[in-house]
C-alpha cells in the first residue's frame, strides 16, 4: 500500500499528460490519413489556444471564453490550412512539410511577438482547477477528468467517422486520395473538416494540459506535439484508436521513466521508441498494411 | 525583362544598404553610446526585458553624462542577443561596430561568454548586469559584473536552508543543457553537502512542462527543502504543480525566481517560497517610485515588465550598472573604450543594490550578503525576511 | 563563350573575391559587423549545401543537421582545448578526462570523421524509411543526441551542461571562407561525378533508378554520410564562431533554420544554398534589426515596432516564399558565368533549362 500510494502519482500524471497527448494527436493521425502530412504546426495551433483562453478570460467570464477558444482556434486551424497548405496541393510532398514548418515559426514568432516572451499564466478554471485527494494522492481534478474526457470524445468522433457521410468521405479521402476524388467526394471540404476536428480537439486538449501545467510560452507546444505525432505513429498512422493509445502509452512511460530517476532521457525515450517502432513496425500497432511508409 | 530588372535593382539594394549600415558607424561627437546585449526573445527573454528596463529608467534619469568638461548625449544602442549562443555574436559585433564606449549585459552567462572574446577584439569593456556563472569573467581584463557570483549564491542558500529550516535533506532540481542552473546547483550541493546534509537531484529536459513527477519525487524522499535554480518559465509550473500537490518543503530559488512571473504564479496558492536576490523593493524609495512611474507611463515598458509594476531585481541592477558605466565614463575622461576600460578598475559607486566597487583580479563585484525574500502569496507580494552572508 | 573560358572566368572570380574579401580586411576595422555575418554566412552557407546534397540532390528528407553539427562541435571542442585550460574549463569535472589537444585542422577533420561514423550508424536502420517518416525519425536522433551530450554522467567528456570554450578560433574571415569553399567544391565534384547522377536518379524515381542497377541503400548511405561529414565539419566552424560550444545552442530550430536557407536558395541548387544563406544571415541578424527598436521620426513614433517584429516580419516573408515562390531564387539551376551572360543578354530560356543542373 506503501509503495502503492507512493508511485500513483506518477501514474495519474502519466495517465493525465497521456490523454491530452491523445487529443493533439488525432489531429495529427487524420490529417497525415488524408493529405499524408506531418502537420508541424498543430502543436503550435495548441500553444495558440492556450493564448487566447488568457487574453479572452482577462475580459470575459469563463462561460463565454471557453467556447470561445474553442471556435477561435477552429478558424485558426481552417485559415492555416486554406492558406497555407491549400495551394500546395499538388506541390511535392517535401513543399507541403516546409510550408507546415514555416508556419509553426511564424505562429511561434507572432506568439512571441505579442506575450513579449514572458510566460503567461493559465486563468484557473472553476471546478477543474481545484484541488483533490485521490487514494491518498493530492492532485488536480482535470488530471482524473482528462482520460474520461477522452475517451467520450474519442467514441463521439469515431461515431462521427463511422455513420455519417462526412465520415465516410474522410475515410476515402484516406484510402484513395485521387479515386475518392473522382468519386464525386468535394475533397477541399473534407480536408477543411479534418482540420476543424482536429483544431477542436486541439483546443479542448489545451484547456486540460494548460489547466495542469499553467504556463504557456511560445515554444511550449512544440514537444507535446512531436510526442503526439509518435504517439500517432505509434497506434498506426491514420488509426485513431490507435494514437489515442499511444498517447497513453507515451504519457504512462515517460512519467515512470521520471519516476525511476531517468529524468535525461524522458524525451529521448519517446524519440527511441518512435525509431524502434518504425523500424520493427512501421505500421504501427493497428496501422493498416501499405507499402508506402517505408 | 522585369524579372531581370528586378534581380539587379535586388542585388544593388543589398550591396547599398550594407555599405550604408557600416557607414552608419560614424555618430556625432557629443554623443556617446552605451550598448546593452540583452535578449529580448528566447528563454531569457522575460529577465533580459527587465534588466534593460532599469537601464532605460536609469537613462531616462540621467540622460547626460559631463566626461572632461563637456556634456555628453547618452545614447543606448540595444541589441536583442536571443538568449541564443549562435546568436549572439552577430549582435556583440553590431555593438561594438556600432561604436559603443561600453556594454551592459547579459541576463544569461553564456550568452555572455560567447560574446566575451568580440567584446574583447573590438576593445570594448562590458560590464555583466546580472550573469553570475565565474567563467564570465575569469581570465580577461574586459568583462566586469556587478553581482555576485553561483559559488556564492549557492553557498548562502544551502547556509539559509540548514540555517531557517534545519534541512538535513534537500531536493535540487535544474535544468539539462542551462549552465546557470547546472552551476547553481552544483555549488548548493557541494555546501550543503559539506554542512553534513543529503542531496537528491533531478534534472528536466527543455521544453518540459510536466513537473508532476518531480514534485512526487521530492515528496516520496521526504526533502526538507525544494530548490530548484531555473528560470521564470519553469518555475511557475514547478510552483502550480507543488501547489497542487500540496507539498509542504519550502521551495528555494536564486535570482531568477525574483520577478512578478513568480509572484503570479504563487499568489493564492498554500505554499512557502524564499528566493536570494540582489536587491529588495523599498530598499530606495525614491528609486522604486520612479521606477513605478517609468512602467506605468508606457504600455510596452508595462508589458516588458510582465503586466505590472513590481520592480525586479534585474531591473534595480540594471539600474546600478548604467550609473557604473558613467562613473566609469566620467573617471576615463574620454569616450574612448580603451581607456574606459582601464578606468572601471578604479570605479566606486554607491548604487540602489548596495556599494559597487570591482576586485582588482577577475573584476568582479566585491559583495558578501545577498537579500532573502519570502513570497507572501496572499498578497502576492515579496516579504524581506533578512540578509544572509557566508560562514 | 567556351567551357575552358568560363572556368577561367570562374576561378578568377573566386581568386577576386577572397581578395576583396583580404583588402577589405586591410581597410576596415576587424570587428566590423561586415565580417561577423560573412562569417557565419559561409558557415551557414557550407551546411545549407550538405543538407541540399541529401534533400535537393538525393530526395532524403532529413532533418537530423543540428545534430550532427552538434557532435562535430563537440569533438573539436573537446580535442582542441589547451591542457593547461582544462582545469577552468571543467570546472566541475576536474578537468575532464581527454587531456590532450590535437592541431586545428586535425580536429577539424576528426569533427567531420565523428559526425560521419554517427551517420554511419543511425543510417543502418532510418534510410530504410521514406521521406517524412526519414525526416521524424532523424529528427529524434538528433533529439536523443542533444539529450545524450547534456547527461551530467558524461560530464568529464562533454561538460554537461555547461560551456566549452577557451579552444583555437579564427579572426579573419578568409579562414570559413576556404574551409568552406573547399568543402563545397569538394560536394560539387561529387554531384558531378556519377555518385552525384545515382543520387539524381534516386531522387527522381527510386524503381526506375534499381532497375538501372543503382545499388539504393548504397548511395543512400553514401549520401547520408557524406551530407553528414560536412555538417560536422561546420558544425566545427560554427563552434569557432561562437567561441563557446553549448548543446542547447542546437535544436532543431536550428535544423528548420538551414531547411528554410535551402528552401529559399532553390532545392537542388547548390549556388542558391550559398547566396541564400548569405542574404538570410545578412538580414535577419544584420538589416533588419531596426524593426526591433521603438522608432521616432520626428516626432512620430513608428507602430508595431518593438522586440520580435524583426522575426515576426522575417517568417511572414519565409512563407511568401515558401507558397509564392516555391523555386527559391535558383531553383535547381546553378550561378555559372554562362548564366549571367545569358541572363543579361537575354538569351532565350530554352539554352538555360539546358544547362541547368551543371555547376
Amino acid at each position: 500500500m506503501e509503495w502503492f500510494s507512493r508511485n500513483l502519482p506518477y501514474l495519474l500524471a502519466g495517465i493525465s499528460v497521456g490523454g491530452q497527448y491523445a487529443l493533439i494527436a488525432i489531429g495529427y493521425t487524420m490529417v497525415y490519413g488524408i493529405l499524408r502530412l506531418i502537420n508541424f504546426a498543430h502543436g503550435d495551433i495548441f500553444m495558440v489556444a492556450g493564448l487566447i483562453m488568457i487574453y479572452a478570460s482577462t475580459v470575459m467570464p469563463m462561460y463565454i471564453s471557453i467556447p470561445l477558444v474553442l471556435v477561435a482556434t477552429v478558424v485558426i486551424g481552417f485559415l492555416v490550412e486554406r492558406v497555407a497548405y491549400k495551394p500546395l496541393r499538388s506541390a511535392p510532398r517535401m513543399s507541403i512539410m516546409i510550408s507546415a514548418i514555416g508556419v509553426s515559426y511564424l505562429l511561434q514568432n507572432l506568439a512571441l511577438y505579442i506575450t513579449g516572451g514572458l510566460a503567461q499564466q493559465y486563468p484557473a478554471i472553476p471546478w477543474i482547477s481545484d484541488t483533490i485527494t485521490v487514494l491518498g494522492a493530492t492532485t488536480k481534478r482535470v488530471t482524473v477528468i482528462t482520460p474520461f474526457l477522452t475517451i467520450i470524445l474519442v467514441i463521439a468522433l469515431v461515431a462521427l467517422i463511422k455513420y455519417t457521410k462526412i465520415g465516410m468521405a474522410m475515410r476515402a479521402a484516406s484510402k484513395d486520395f485521387e479515386t475518392s476524388q473522382l468519386m464525386g467526394i468535394k475533397i477541399n471540404s473534407v480536408i477543411s473538416m479534418t482540420f476543424i476536428i482536429g483544431s477542436f480537439l486541439a483546443a479542448v486538449g489545451s484547456l486540460l494540459f494548460f489547466t495542469n501545467y499553467t504556463g504557456v510560452t511560445p515554444t511550449v507546444g512544440a514537444m507535446p506535439g512531436l510526442k503526439a505525432f509518435v504517439a500517432a505513429v505509434f497506434g498506426g498512422i491514420g488509426s485513431i484508436p490507435g494514437a489515442v493509445i499511444g498517447a497513453f502509452i507515451i504519457g504512462i512511460c515517460e512519467n515512470i521513466i521520471k519516476g525511476m530517476g531517468w529524468t535525461t532521457f524522458s524525451d529521448a525515450f519517446t524519440f527511441a521508441l518512435l525509431i524502434v517502432i518504425l523500424i520493427a513496425k512501421p505500421t504501427g500497432l493497428f496501422g493498416e498494411k501499405s507499402t508506402d511508409k517505408v | 525583362m522585369k524579372k531581370r530588372v528586378l534581380a539587379v535593382l535586388l542585388s544593388a539594394a543589398v550591396a547599398v544598404s550594407m555599405v550604408a549600415a557600416t557607414a552608419a558607424t560614424a555618430f556625432a561627437a557629443d554623443t556617446v553610446k552605451i550598448g546593452v546585449y540583452e535578449p529580448a526573445s528566447g528563454d531569457n527573454g522575460a529577465g533580459g526585458k527587465q534588466e534593460t528596463l532599469g537601464i532605460q529608467y536609469a537613462n531616462s534619469v540621467q540622460p547626460t553624462v559631463e566626461i572632461d568638461g563637456k556634456e555628453y548625449n547618452v545614447e543606448l544602442d540595444i541589441v536583442d542577443n536571443e538568449s541564443s549562443n549562435d546568436k549572439g555574436p552577430s549582435a556583440a559585433s553590431k555593438l561594438v561596430s556600432d561604436g559603443v564606449s561600453v556594454v551592459l549585459g547579459s541576463y544569461g552567462s553564456s550568452v555572455a561568454i560567447a560574446a566575451s572574446d568580440i567584446f574583447k577584439q573590438g576593445g570594448v569593456p562590458a560590464i555583466g548586469v546580472t550573469c553570475t556563472n565565474p567563467q564570465v569573467t575569469q581570465g580577461n581584463t574586459h568583462y566586469f559584473r556587478i553581482c555576485f557570483l553561483d559559488p556564492f549564491q549557492g553557498t548562502v542558500l544551502a547556509n539559509f536552508a540548514s540555517d531557517k529550516f534545519k534541512a538535513k535533506k534537500a531536493y535540487v532540481l535544474t535544468k539539462q543543457g542551462d549552465d546557470y542552473s547546472a552551476g547553481l546547483g552544483h555549488y548548493f550541493t557541494k555546501a550543503f553537502e559539506d554542512a553534513g546534509g543529503e542531496v537528491v537531484s533531478d534534472t528536466f529536459p527543455e521544453g518540459n512542462s510536466d513537473f508532476a513527477s518531480y514534485v512526487t519525487t521530492a515528496k516520496n524522499e521526504g526533502a526538507d527543502v525544494f530548490f530548484a535554480p531555473v528560470s521564470t518559465e519553469a518555475a511557475a509550473l514547478i510552483i502550480d504543480q507543488a501547489a497542487s500537490q500540496g507539498l509542504e518543503a519550502p521551495l528555494l530559488a536564486g535570482d531568477t525566481w525574483d520577478s512578478n512571473v513568480i509572484l503570479n504564479a504563487a499568489k493564492g496558492k498554500n505554499l512557502q517560497l524564499y528566493v536570494t536576490t540582489f536587491y529588495q523593493e523599498g530598499g530606495n524609495k525614491e528609486f522604486d517610485e520612479g521606477m513605478k512611474e517609468f512602467v506605468n507611463s508606457d504600455s510596452t515598458n508595462k508589458a516588458n515588465n510582465g503586466g505590472n509594476d513590481t520592480i525586479a531585481a534585474v531591473s534595480a541592477m540594471g539600474y546600478d550598472a548604467y550609473f557604473t558605466a558613467l562613473e566609469a565614463l566620467k573617471g576615463a575622461g574620454s569616450t574612448d573604450p580603451a581607456k574606459v576600460n582601464e578606468a572601471l578598475w578604479d570605479v566606486q559607486y554607491d548604487g540602489v543594490c548596495g556599494h559597487i566597487e570591482f576586485d582588482k583580479e577577475n573584476g568582479d563585484a566585491v559583495r558578501d550578503t545577498a537579500y532573502v525574500k519570502q513570497a507572501n502569496t496572499e498578497t502576492g507580494a515579496w516579504e524581506f525576511v533578512g540578509e544572509q552572508g557566508i560562514k | 563563350m567556351t567551357k575552358k573560358k568560363e572556368t577561367i572566368i570562374s576561378v578568377a572570380l573566386i581568386a577576386a573575391l577572397l581578395i576583396v574579401l583580404y583588402v577589405l580586411e586591410q581597410i576596415l576595422p576587424s570587428t566590423s559587423m561586415l565580417f561577423t555575418v560573412l562569417k557565419k554566412g559561409a558557415i551557414y552557407a557550407l551546411v545549407a549545401v550538405s543538407m541540399n546534397l541529401l534533400n535537393g540532390f538525393t530526395g532524403l528528407f532529413s532533418l537530423g543537421q543540428a545534430g550532427f553539427m552538434l557532435l562535430g562541435a563537440y569533438t573539436y571542442g573537446i580535442l582542441t582545448i589547451p591542457v593547461e585550460q582544462r582545469e577552468n574549463v571543467y570546472m566541475y569535472f576536474d578537468g575532464g578526462i581527454v587531456q590532450f589537444t590535437v592541431p586545428v585542422f586535425v580536429a577539424l577533420i576528426a569533427a567531420g570523421v565523428v559526425a560521419a561514423v554517427f551517420a554511419y550508424l543511425i543510417g543502418l536502420p532510418v534510410l530504410r524509411l521514406k521521406s517524412d517518416y526519414l525526416a521524424i525519425a532523424t529528427l529524434g536522433f538528433a533529439e536523443i543526441i542533444r539529450a545524450v551530450f547534456q547527461w551530467d554522467k558524461l560530464g568529464p567528456l562533454t561538460n554537461g551542461s555547461n560551456l566549452l570554450r577557451a579552444y583555437p578560433t579564427f579572426n579573419s574571415v578568409l579562414f570559413p571562407f576556404l574551409v568552406s569553399g573547399i568543402c563545397i567544391a569538394i560536394i560539387v565534384m561529387m554531384i558531378n561525378s556519377t555518385y552525384g547522377r545515382a543520387f539524381k536518379a534516386i531522387r527522381d524515381d527510386e524503381v526506375a533508378a534499381e532497375a538501372m542497377g543503382i545499388n539504393l541503400a548504397h548511395h543512400k548511405r553514401i549520401a547520408f554520410v557524406v551530407s553528414s561529414f560536412f555538417a560536422g565539419v561546420s558544425g566545427a566552424l560554427l563552434a569557432m564562431y561562437q567561441t563557446t560550444i553549448q548543446a542547447s545552442t542546437f535544436k532543431s530550430a536550428m535544423t528548420y533554420e538551414i531547411l528554410l536557407i535551402v528552401v529559399i536558395g532553390g532545392i537542388g541548387s547548390v549556388t542558391g544554398s550559398c547566396i541564400s544563406s548569405f542574404l538570410f544571415i545578412i538580414f535577419s541578424e544584420w538589416i533588419l534589426r531596426f524593426l526591433d527598436n521603438d522608432t521616432y521620426i520626428g516626432s512620430f513614433h513608428v507602430p508595431l515596432l518593438r522586440a520580435g517584429f524583426r522575426k515576426v516580419v522575417f517568417s511572414v516573408v519565409i512563407m511568401i516564399i515558401v507558397l509564392f515562390f516555391r523555386q527559391g531564387i535558383m531553383g535547381t539551376r546553378e550561378f555559372s558565368i554562362r548564366g549571367i551572360y545569358n541572363f543579361l543578354t537575354g538569351k532565350s530560356k530554352k539554352k538555360k533549362t539546358a544547362k541547368g543542373g551543371n555547376a
